[in-house]
């Protein structure tokens, strides 16, 4: 008798409040996020000032290339000041906030999250000026076997800390230019499924990153969860002689998934490369 | 009122049916295998696609993978009693994904044990709350924590599980297909179980290392086996030549990932260029395709 299968319905909307149909794609968005992160902000809804790319379907939800391309030419008195990022029905939406300077050049930003389920992605744009543009896209999850949590953290563990710096292409004097920087760091989600298995874990990931090149700050981030193990990321800076660019980056760990009351204090870890035009 | 009521029979009536036995194949001496469909895991099939079988000893049952859901598992167990009337000692859980151990609830009882390898217990915890939404979403199949049994025995290398007559010889092996692969040898027909570790037709799906992955095929390889069992595709009896798909796609993907690297190529772009001259030797390839070179990639843009 097929019993576990002629109440799906039921079960689902029982279990799952929050899966989404198309009507109530934006629900979570206009109830919780919106208020909890521009409570009276006005959100200009736009292409015009960035966009964002993301593959329709996560194949791999644990690596989902995410890009943020800028329309915008950083300079002192015009520049984008902060992207924030947003998967609405992960279960920690928040993705990241990534903070530029007219230094940055263009504030572009590509990163690798996970996506958990089907579920709008968005990134908010603030200006120097304090208005706000919000692009958005949606992903499909994908099925199968795969999921956010790769089974293969000890690689990352046992790398904790070590970072890479890449430029792409030759570096060029004072125009922007584009440097992937490799975090490896497992960035635990921490799990709770102790009814099963009495196991509980914390979470153990990126909580913020700093990059200057010469002591002049390029890219400040906050992340979260969201953000894939081994974080990566892609950005532009602009180097006016040779110098030095470096990253630093500093961990934390949490009681659960999706609490940020109780955490603990992390390391910190720094990686600097000579940057010779 | 109704749904609650209709609920409470089927909660309460479930056990007690009879399932249909599963259509298994004794392959040689006591293994029995059921070769499972070629498809993706969704709401028809309800995840119920892998190879699934038992070995019978003279003793005691070993059951090997339990099933894309309780009800598998319960029709698993049919086909059990109806080959043998050999109680059912051990349920080996060959590894974490849904489509080999969604069936364990069904063999829950006193006197059976769940085995699997050291690393499964953690890989349940950090993925259980994930599959069981998904089982709800894409599979229409409700299950609970409850569904999900840890292992009561953890390999940590290897373990010999006597049967009576006949001694299995589990593995627990390197991150591979993923980070908790177990094999099943069996001394007595010269047997291997190496569900997921091996694929055949079926794409092989990679959630653990691929380099891992090669060297655990390349000591494989040097064995000799009369049977192997694959965990998606028909039983072998040609090892290691049944191998080389496998083994050359996988290496394939390496060896284009490392020059896409090289030549500075980011994963979004390598997503969509590597490895497409396979794209005919496999079924399911454009599901799980994209996947493995996103999983492999992120491995090896460390070396060096
Ligand atoms: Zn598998």
């Amino acid at each position: 008798m097929h019993y576990s299968k002629l109440l799906p319905a039921i079960f689902i909307t029982a279990l799952l409040p929050i899966a989404a149909s198309a009507a109530d794609e934006e629900t979570r968005w206009n109830t919780v996020l919106k208020p909890e992160f521009f409570a009276q902000q006005t959100l200009e809804e736009s292409d015009k000032v960035i966009t964002l790319e993301a593959p329709v379907r996560a194949e791999d939800p644990s690596l989902v290339p995410l890009k943020i391309t800028s329309k915008i030419k950083q300079s002192q008195d015009h520049y984008i000041k902060n992207i924030r990022v947003f998967v609405d029905n992960n279960p920690y939406p928040f993705v990241g906030e990534f903070d530029f300077t007219p230094e940055s050049g263009k504030a572009d930003i590509a990163m690798r999250i996970r996506v958990n389920t089907n579920s709008p992605i968005r990134a908010i744009a603030q200006m120097n000026d304090g208005s706000l543009t919000m692009t958005k896209t949606f992903v499909k999850a994908s099925g199968g076997c795969s999921a956010p949590i790769g089974t293969n953290s000890d690689d990352a563990m046992s790398r904790l800390g070590k970072m890479k710096f890449k430029m792409e292409g030759d570096v060029k004097v004072g125009e922007p230019n584009l440097v992937q920087l490799m975090i490896s760091h497992p960035n635990v989600t921490g799990m709770q499924m102790d009814q099963v298995t009495r196991f509980v874990k914390k979470s153990h990931f990126v909580k913020q990153l700093k990059v200057s090149f010469n002591d002049k700050t390029i890219l400040t981030a906050k992340t979260d969860i969201a953000i894939s193990s081994d974080p990566n990321f892609r950005f532009y800076f602009v180097p006016e002689k040779a110098g030095v660019l470096t990253a630093e980056v500093t961990d934390t760990s949490c009681e659960t998934p999706t609490d940020r009351t109780v955490c603990t204090k992390g390391n910190t870890y720094t990686e600097s490369v000579n940057i010779q035009p | 009122m109704r749904i609650l009521l209709l609920l409470t029979l089927f909660m309460v009536s479930a056990p007690t049916l009879a399932a249909t036995a599963l259509p298994v194949k004794e392959i040689t001496d006591g293994i029995y295998v059921h070769v499972g469909k070629h498809q993706f895991p969704d709401s028809k099939n309800h995840g119920e696609i892998a190879n699934l079988g038992f070995i019978v000893g003279q003793k005691c049952v070993a059951v090997i993978d339990s099933g894309g859901n309780p009800e598998q598992g319960l029709a698993l167990k049919q086909a059990v009693s109806e080959a043998t009337n050999t109680p059912i000692c051990y349920v080996i859980n060959t590894h974490v994904h849904p489509d080999h151990i969604y069936g364990n609830s069904a063999f829950k009882a006193p006197g059976v044990k769940f085995v699997g390898h050291h690393k499964l217990t953690a890989a349940m915890a950090a993925r259980g709350t994930y599959y069981l939404a998904k089982a709800a979403e894409q599979l229409e199949v409700n299950m609970s924590a409850a569904d999900l049994i840890a292992p009561d025995i953890e390999v940590k290398d290897s373990m010999k599980l006597d049967l009576g007559g006949r001694t299995l010889t589990l593995k627990a092996h390197a991150t591979a297909h993923t980070d908790n692969d177990l094999s099943v040898y069996d001394e007595k027909t010269h047997t291997i179980w190496l569900a997921d570790l091996l694929f055949t037709e079926h794409v092989p799906t990679l959630d653990g290392s691929l380099k891992g992955w090669l060297a655990e095929i390349a000591q494989l390889e040097q064995q000799s086996f009369r049977y192997v069992v694959p965990g998606h595709g028909d039983v072998v009896t040609d090892w290691p030549q049944s191998l080389q798909p496998q083994k050359h796609y996988l290496t394939l993907l390496q060896t284009e990932i490392r020059a896409a690297i090289k030549k500075g190529r980011h994963l979004e772009d390598a997503v969509k260029t590597v490895g497409y001259s396979e794209k005919n030797n496999w079924a399911l390839f454009d599901d799980y395709h994209r996947k493995n070179v996103s999983t492999a990639f992120a491995e090896l843009e460390w070396e060096d």
